[in-house]
Parts: structure tokens; C-alpha cells; sequence
């Protein structure tokens, strides 16, 4: 409980203090009356307005559109279906100015919809809402069918042989498991619409703004950070909202519930419903996730003569009459691998005290805290980059020219990742194996080792995964972080794509294809990771514990 | 609440081995970089690094001669467009990310000097520049180093096809016969969308800008980021345009561009394609300075004496289309030929500037985008 805390104390609110009191403090008066006048202000009411009504649809069509994949990756076996997996998870991975970008080249002027039958979004928030589902359709998945994939089909079953209906026993039986799974990747995939920044920024054009980019106009480009303060604790206040209102609903929800390997829970594909099902998952796919990937590899090649490597070659190259950069592009695969290493170092060691302090303890203390930890996810990221900038620019904490700022703030908003994911496994594990193999005389370590760990690590596993592509993807705050010479890949694409020229967007989408395949990979090798139990572990402990599970029920 | 120390003990175990791998591997790249972070990215002295915005460009014989003559290399490091890149310095103040920031304008100038992000330096050089551009004459904060005249080009073609004949003013942009073909920049991310902000400010007055620009968003004015975007792919008549199937005929961007059009076509026309409405214009006048606690000041000094130099400023015509500051610099044939040059453009006061330029962006915003 104490390292998450202080971590938070130093990294997340003296930041953020630090730029709200920029912002509302004159001559050191507090000027409270200025969160009025500002948001008296129409312009920013429409940007209020505008980023609430998009990130509630968005949510709902992520959900709409992802939750029948989860459960196709969830229950059924398929060939091919790891690959499915990694491949559905690459979009959120991606850079959001890359998943802008291909979807500019997708929907945009002269993208693959204008010349097939001149259709054109860039500039509606029809762009942006395809590109959030895009981009969040793994949330949902991973979410909630990690949690699908690990309950025990013959639950069901068993209400089925007791004379309930297929629909009865889906709602008595696994629905009220999945619903904090559910309600987690809903509330995920609201945060991240609501704050969303780099697709906005892209797909919207100067005349749509969410929070987000609105707190970064008026800092970045107006150096109005009064405004940008108190669009910052409006963001705060709406996610402190939506996360107290989440809090209260899935208390207690989470009850004790078998998890089995996720290995057995799946089924081959049996029936024309389920081929049906699986038929329209795989279309989904092909449409909505790989078509913009798709696009985005075919510009990283498309150079003007012909299709080659050029861009790729020129990455190796720092453009002599004055670039974006002071190292060539190619370097920046190196700096952002580096401190997404560092960074899910943090957010894993971070989360996890923290998972484990919620788990053990109940009580008002402990929601607050929970609620804390989501918090990051909330606050503007582009807030966090400059009150890092502003806050621990003197000793004792000068971090402002070292490297470590870009990892730490990267863990701070992946941890909320790591949070979120461990929580309801950890919750999940049914105190009473504990307490049966604790009797039967396993020390607390070894009941940690037999019990907790093999249920968990899956988990950890998806939990680190997760962190790392957020910090690899992260872009708000690392705008601001990154050193000219010490590029982010996301901000390296971000600064070629906002440059003219043939050869800037070629290198853009030559980047953003290496940092995909990167990505891709990574996440590749964590799904073939599987936890096998230890076999040198006594039995007695292991066995005990499950006849203890198979008496509970 | 014993299991729970176990498990955080366990955990953090598990974890703490990799977290400290990840820093060891931090720190030693920090070892071996030793660059990390320094603003003039390494700490040799015989680099100057040179902060400045997207539309910066000089020719490499020229950085070469600078070379050759004093020793100092010239980094270049673009960081955004014009307001963004002075931002990020102001922001950073102190740690800045290199010696010399070129490219802060009338526009945005006591926004810089306000903030202190420069240190007094008069360049050698300077009496050979005009009074008229010296906007910090009594303690020489900012170096002048060229002008431009920002005002609105339209497609010649478009407008003979249509035999319609092109505006020339600020009013005829409003008629109906010109409806949905202007695309301007955002006032508040790029410098010419802001000069031509202020043009409308200095022709209809304080009170009249907004009423004018209300029509203009009523005649169907179209607004993107950056000036790039607007000239290269909205725009029409420019050879970028052309290439992205532009649709606006009317463009804000500098009086020099059709000289530019011109260079850059293959064959070169006789005549530029595109055309100044002259009664749209408004002067800007760019600086360069030297960064408050910059790496490398004897190197960023030396940079200042040459970007008044006869080498460099003869060379910003055609990499930079804009008009040199130092007197007796020939401008290139072409402009001669092309350019069309704006004898008494309306200008705003820079004190006046000062006191309202984010009001009027404010409501400028709220006006047109939202």
C-alpha cells in the first residue's frame, strides 16, 4: 500500500498540483472564480458537451461490436486463434496519431473510400468513433475474455441439467460473473474516448476538440494555462465521477467464481449458429482492424516510384538541412523499447502492491484508493507531461533533462492497466482454498505459491502486456517528455506526419509499420507464455485445496 | 493481513528483480550517451543548435560557409509550427533545447520577451538593417531577420475558366460570387493565420473584425491547422494542391509564394499560375534570439552575426519566400519578376498586439471554429 501511495504522491499529484496551481494562482491568490468564468465560456461548453456525447457512443459501439468477439475467443478453439488474438490486440498498441492517420488514409481525402466511391469522413465524428472502436475493440476483448476464457464451462452446464433454459443459465450463471469484466472494459473504453487525443487531433480537424486536445491547444499553442487548468479539473471531476459511480456499482459484485485453464474452458466450433458467430467475428476483423493496418503497411512501402524500401531505408538517414529530429528516426525503436521496458517495470511492481492491498482489504479506505489508482487514466495526459515539466524541475527531484521522466510517466498510465486487470482474478480466488490449504499446514508463502500464483500469473502476464504497449503507444504526455534527441516511435510519427511531404508520411508509416510489428510480436510471445504448475510442489497442499473448491460447490 | 504482506513481499520479489534490470540498463545508456537531455544534444562546443519552426529552410552550401568560417556545425531542430516551437521554449525556460530560436514574429513577440527566454545579444552587422523591423531596439533580446507579407493568393485558371474576376480586398471576400473558396489557417496554431486575423483587425477595427469574420464564415470559409496543409492540399492552385486535388481557388499565404510556383515548375511558365489579392495583406517580421541558458553561447552569438549576413540573407528568398532584412541583400530574379511587392500593408501596433492577441484569438475561435 505504501509504494503504490507515494509513487502517486510524487509522480501524479505534485504534477498536477503543480499545473493547477499555474494556472488558478495569481501573485498567490487562488482565483477560484475563474473555473466559472471559464466554463461560462460556450466554446467550451461545446468542447464539454462534444467529448462526453462521443466517448458515451463510442463506448457503446465498442461494446456492441467487441463483446461477440470475446466470446469467440473465449470459448471456442479454432485454428489459428492465437494469431487472432495478437492480431485483434495490435490496434491498441498502435500509436493513436498512427491509428488517425491510417484511418485518414482509409476515409480521408484521396484514402482507399474516396477512390472506390468518393466517400469521405475526415473532419466527422463518424472518423473518430470507427477509429475508437478500432482502437478499444481490444480492451473489451482482453478484458472480459480473459475472465470468458477462464470460467468453467460445466457450471453452466450443470444449470442446463438442472432444467434451466440456455438463456437462464448464460444469465443466473455467467452474467453476473462477467458483469464487473464487462463493466471494467466499459469504463476502460469511456476513459479512453474521453480523453482521447492523438485520433482526435487528427481525424478531427481544427474545428473538433475533446477535453484533451482542448487542454492542449490552450497550453501548447495559446500558453493559456488558466483555461488549460480548469479544463484539466473538469476532465477530473467527470472521471471522479464515472469512477465513483463504477465503484459503487460492482461492489460486491465480484463473487467467488471457478476459474479453470483457459485451455479447457474452449470448445471446437459445432453448428451453423456458431459458425455463423465465428463467420461474422473474423468479418468483423478483417473490416474494421485489418483494413486500416493494411493500408498503413501499404503507404509504408509506396514510395514514388513504385512500390520499395526507400522509406525505410531513409529512417537510417538524419535529413542534413534541418529535420524534426537531431538522430535519425530509426533510433527512436530503440528509446521507446528502452523506456517501455522501464515503464512496465514500474507499473507492474506498482499495480500489483496495489491489486494486492485492494484485495485484502475492504472498506472506504480501500475504494478511495482504488479509485485513485484509475485516476491517472483520467487526468489529461498531456497535464501529467507539463506538470512533470514544471513540478520536478528542482532538487531534490530534478528529472526535468534525465531520462527516467518519459518511463515514469508511461507507468503511471499503464498502471491502472495492471490494476484493472489483476483485481478481479485476484478477487476472484475464493478465500476458502487458502484457508483449506493454510490448515492443512502450507505456509502462507507456500499457499500464495500453490494457490494464488498459478490463477494470477496469467494475469501478471496480460497485465505487463498491457503496460508495455501502453507506454510504446503513449503520446500525450511523452509529447511534451521526449527530448529532440531522444524520440518516442509515437512521437517521431507524430512529428513526421505534421511536416508536408511525400517522404515525411512515407517514413511516418514506415515507423509506425516497425513499431506495429514490434508490438505485434511482444504480445505474440506473452500469449504463448502458459504457467504451468510446478511439479516439484508437495500435493497435499494443491490436492486439498481442490477438494476444498470441489466442496464449496 | 498476513498473507496480504506475503503476497505484496512475493510480489514485489518477482517484480523488483526486473525493475531493476530495466533501470540498470537505464542508467548505463545514460552513461554511454552522456547526451541525454543536454539541449545542444551533445556537449561538444563546436555544435550550435538552432530551435525553429517547420518552415525553416537554408541551404546546405550556405550552413557549409558558416561552417568554414567560424568552426561551429549548425544543428537544426524544427519544433512544431511558429507558436508551438516558441511554447515548448517557453515552457522548458532555462532548459532550453538548443542555443538559437529563429522564427518568433510581431505576431507572438512580447509573448517571448515577456517571458524572458532571451538574452541580449546585438549582432554585428545590425546597422546595415532597417529601423523599421527593430522591434527590440533598446536591448536587442531579438535580432531581426527577414519579412513577409502574409495575404491572400488565388488560382488563375480557376477564376478565367469561371470568368470570374479574382477579389482584391477584404470585402470582396465576403461576396457571394466568392462563397466556399477560401481556406485559411487557424489563428491560433499558425502565424499566417494569425497575420491575416490581425489584417481584418487593422482594416475594420476593433470593434468590425468580428462582424467581417462572421460573414466570412457565413460566405463558407474553410479553416485548417497549418499553413502547410491549407497552401499544399486545400489550395488549388499551387503544384502541391494540384497533386491532392485541391477544391479552395483562394488561399492564405505569403506574397511571395507565386515566384515559388514558378522555381518550382517544370518547365517554368512564362507567367505564375497563381495570383495576390494585394488589398488582403498584412506585414509579419521574424527574429531569431539567443536562448536563455543556451549550451553553447559563443557558437549561438557567432549564428546571430551570420543570419545578418549578406550569405544568409540573400539565400531566405527562395528556401524561406520571404524578403530580407539587411539593406543591399538582391533579391533573386524571379521575385523580381513574380512577386508582387505590397507597398504600405496594414500593420497592427506590436504594444497593441500585446495587450489583446489572446482575446482576439479567443473570440476568434469561438466566432469561426466552434
Amino acid at each position: 500500500m505504501a509504494v503504490p501511495l507515494a509513487f502517486f504522491a510524487v509522480f501524479f499529484a505534485h504534477p498536477v498540483a503543480a499545473i493547477v496551481g499555474r494556472g488558478l494562482r495569481i501573485d498567490g491568490v487562488w482565483q477560484f472564480g475563474r473555473i466559472g468564468e471559464v466554463l461560462g465560456r460556450d466554446d467550451l461548453q461545446r468542447v464539454l458537451w462534444f467529448t462526453t456525447w462521443q466517448a458515451v457512443v463510442s463506448t457503446v459501439l465498442t461494446l456492441l461490436i467487441a463483446l461477440p468477439g470475446a466470446y469467440v475467443l473465449a470459448r471456442f478453439s479454432f485454428p489459428g486463434k492465437k494469431l487472432l488474438r495478437a492480431v485483434v490486440t495490435v490496434p491498441f498498441v498502435l500509436p493513436t496519431v498512427v491509428v488517425g492517420s491510417a484511418f485518414l488514409a482509409l476515409v480521408g481525402r484521396g484514402g482507399v473510400l474516396d477512390e472506390l466511391w468518393g466517400v469521405r469522413l475526415d473532419g466527422t465524428v463518424w472518423a473518430i468513433l470507427l477509429a475508437h472502436v478500432f482502437f478499444n475493440y481490444a480492451v473489451v476483448v482482453r478484458t472480459v475474455g480473459g475472465l470468458w476464457g477462464q470460467l468453467d464451462p460445466r457450471q453452466e452446464e450443470a444449470a442446463r441439467v438442472l432444467g434451466a433454459g440456455r438463456f437462464t443459465a448464460w444469465r443466473r450463471v455467467t452474467l453476473p460473473v462477467l458483469t464487473p469484466a464487462v463493466a471494467a472494459a466499459a469504463l476502460m473504453v469511456f476513459l479512453f474516448t474521453f480523453t482521447s487525443f492523438g485520433i482526435v487531433q487528427i481525424l478531427g480537424g481544427p474545428t473538433t476538440a475533446t477535453l484533451e486536445v482542448e487542454i492542449y491547444r490552450q497550453t501548447a499553442q495559446l500558453l493559456d494555462l488558466r483555461t488549460a487548468a480548469v479544463l484539466t479539473l473538469v476532465q477530473f471531476a467527470v472521471v471522479g465521477t464515472v469512477l465513483a459511480v463504477h465503484a459503487r456499482a460492482v461492489r460486491r459484485r465480484e463473487g467467488a467464481l471457478r476459474l479453470v485453464d483457459p485451455e479447457r474452458a474452449a470448445r471446437p466450433v459445432r453448428g451453423a449458429g456458431q459458425r455463423a458467430l465465428l463467420a461474422g467475428v473474423l468479418l468483423t476483423v478483417a473490416v474494421l482492424l485489418l483494413t486500416p493496418l493494411a493500408v498503413l503497411v501499404e503507404r509504408s512501402f509506396d514510395t514514388s516510384g513504385g512500390y520499395g524500401l526507400d522509406h525505410y531505408r531513409s529512417l537510417g538517414t538524419l535529413d542534413e538541412a534541418g529535420g524534426a529530429f537531431l538522430v535519425p528516426p530509426i533510433e527512436a525503436v530503440g528509446n521507446s523499447l528502452e523506456y517501455a521496458l522501464a515503464a512496465t517495470a514500474v507499473a507492474v511492481l506498482v499495480g500489483s502492491l496495489a491489486a494486492a492491498a485492494l484485495t485484502r482489504r475492504a472498506g472506504r479506505l480501500t475504494r478511495g484508493f482504488d479509485a485513485l489508482l484509475m485516476l491517472p487514466l483520467g487526468v489529461s495526459a498531456v497535464t501529467v507531461g507539463f506538470g512533470f515539466l514544471i513540478a520536478l524541475d528542482e532538487p531534490p527531484l530534478d528529472l526535468r533533462s534525465s531520462w527516467i521522466l518519459v518511463p515514469l510517466a508511461q507507468a503511471l498510465v499503464g498502471t491502472p492497466f495492471v490494476v484493472r486487470t489483476m483485481l478481479p482474478v485476484l478477487r476472484a480466488v475464493d478465500g476458502r482454498l487458502r484457508e483449506a490449504a493454510a490448515v492443512l499446514g502450507a505456509s502462507p508463502l507456500r499457499v500464495w505459491r500453490e494457490v494464488d500464483f498459478p490463477l494470477v500469473s496469467r494475469a501478471l502476464l496480460i497485465s505487463a502486456g498491457f503496460a508495455f504497449a501502453v507506454s510504446l503507444g503513449e503520446f500525450g504526455a511523452t509529447v511534451f517528455l521526449a527530448r529532440p534527441d531522444q524520440p518516442t516511435l509515437p512521437v517521431a510519427v507524430a512529428r513526421l506526419l505534421s511536416r508536408p511531404g511525400e517522404l515525411n508520411y512515407g517514413q511516418a508509416m514506415a515507423l509506425s509499420t516497425i513499431l506495429m510489428v514490434v508490438c505485434a510480436v511482444a504480445l505474440f510471445l506473452l500469449e504463448r507464455i502458459r504457467v504451468r504448475p510446478s511439479s516439484s510442489a508437495s500435493p497435499s497442499a494443491s490436492s486439498s485445496a481442490s477438494s476444498a473448491t470441489a466442496a464449496a460447490f | 493481513m498476513n498473507t496480504k504482506k506475503t503476497v505484496a513481499t512475493a510480489l514485489a520479489a518477482a517484480l523488483g528483480v526486473s525493475a531493476l534490470a530495466a533501470c540498470g540498463g537505464g542508467s548505463d545508456s545514460e552513461g554511454s550517451g552522456g547526451s541525454k537531455g543536454s539541449g545542444s544534444g551533445g556537449s561538444s562546443s563546436t555544435t550550435v543548435t538552432l530551435v525553429t519552426h517547420e518552415s525553416f529552410a537554408v541551404s546546405e552550401k550556405v550552413l557549409k560557409e558558416f561552417t568554414r568560417s567560424t568552426g561551429y556545425t549548425v544543428k537544426v531542430l524544427k519544433s512544431g509550427d511558429a507558436g508551438e516551437a516558441l511554447n515548448k521554449e517557453i515552457l522548458t525556460k532555462g532548459s532550453p533545447q538548443g542555443d538559437v530560436f529563429f522564427g518568433v514574429d510581431n505576431t507572438l513577440l512580447s509573448r517571448a520577451l515577456d517571458n524572458g527566454i532571451f538574452t541580449s545579444y546585438e549582432a554585428k552587422g545590425l546597422d546595415q538593417v532597417g529601423d523599421a523591423v527593430e522591434l527590440d531596439r533598446g536591448r536587442h533580446r531579438v535580432t531581426p531577420v527577414d519579412t513577409g507579407d502574409i495575404c491572400v493568393n488565388y488560382d488563375k485558371k480557376y477564376f478565367a475558366d469561371k470568368k470570374l474576376a479574382p477579389p482584391r480586398t477584404f470585402d470582396d471576400l465576403i461576396k457571394p460570387e466568392y462563397k466556399n473558396l477560401l481556406v485559411v489557417e487557424n489563428a491560433a496554431t499558425s502565424s499566417p493565420g494569425l497575420g491575416f486575423l490581425l489584417g481584418t483587425v487593422a482594416r475594420y477595427g476593433e470593434k468590425g473584425w468580428q462582424e467581417y469574420w462572421k460573414d466570412l464564415k457565413e460566405n463558407g470559409v474553410k479553416v485548417v491547422d497549418g499553413w502547410s496543409e491549407a497552401y499544399n492540399e486545400e489550395f488549388s492552385g499551387s503544384a502541391g494542391g494540384r497533386k491532392a486535388k485541391g477544391e479552395r481557388p483562394l488561399v492564405v499565404s505569403y506574397a511571395s509564394s507565386p515566384p515559388v510556383e514558378v522555381l518550382y515548375a517544370d518547365p517554368q511558365p512564362a507567367e505564375a499560375p497563381t495570383g495576390v489579392a494585394d488589398g488582403t495583406c498584412f506585414r509579419q517580421i521574424e527574429f531569431a534570439g539567443l536562448l536563455n541558458g543556451a549550451k553553447n553561447e559563443a557558437g549561438g552569438k557567432a549564428l546571430l552575426d551570420f543570419m545578418v549576413s549578406k550569405t544568409f540573407q540573400e539565400d531566405l528568398p527562395l528556401k524561406m519566400f520571404v524578403n530580407p532584412v539587411l539593406d543591399g541583400a538582391k533579391l533573386p530574379e524571379i521575385f523580381t519578376a513574380h512577386g508582387t511587392r505590397i507597398e504600405q500593408p496594414p500593420t497592427v501596433d506590436p504594444g497593441t498586439i500585446a495587450d489583446n492577441r489572446e482575446q482576439w484569438i479567443q473570440t476568434w475561435s469561438s466566432t469561426v471554429l466552434r
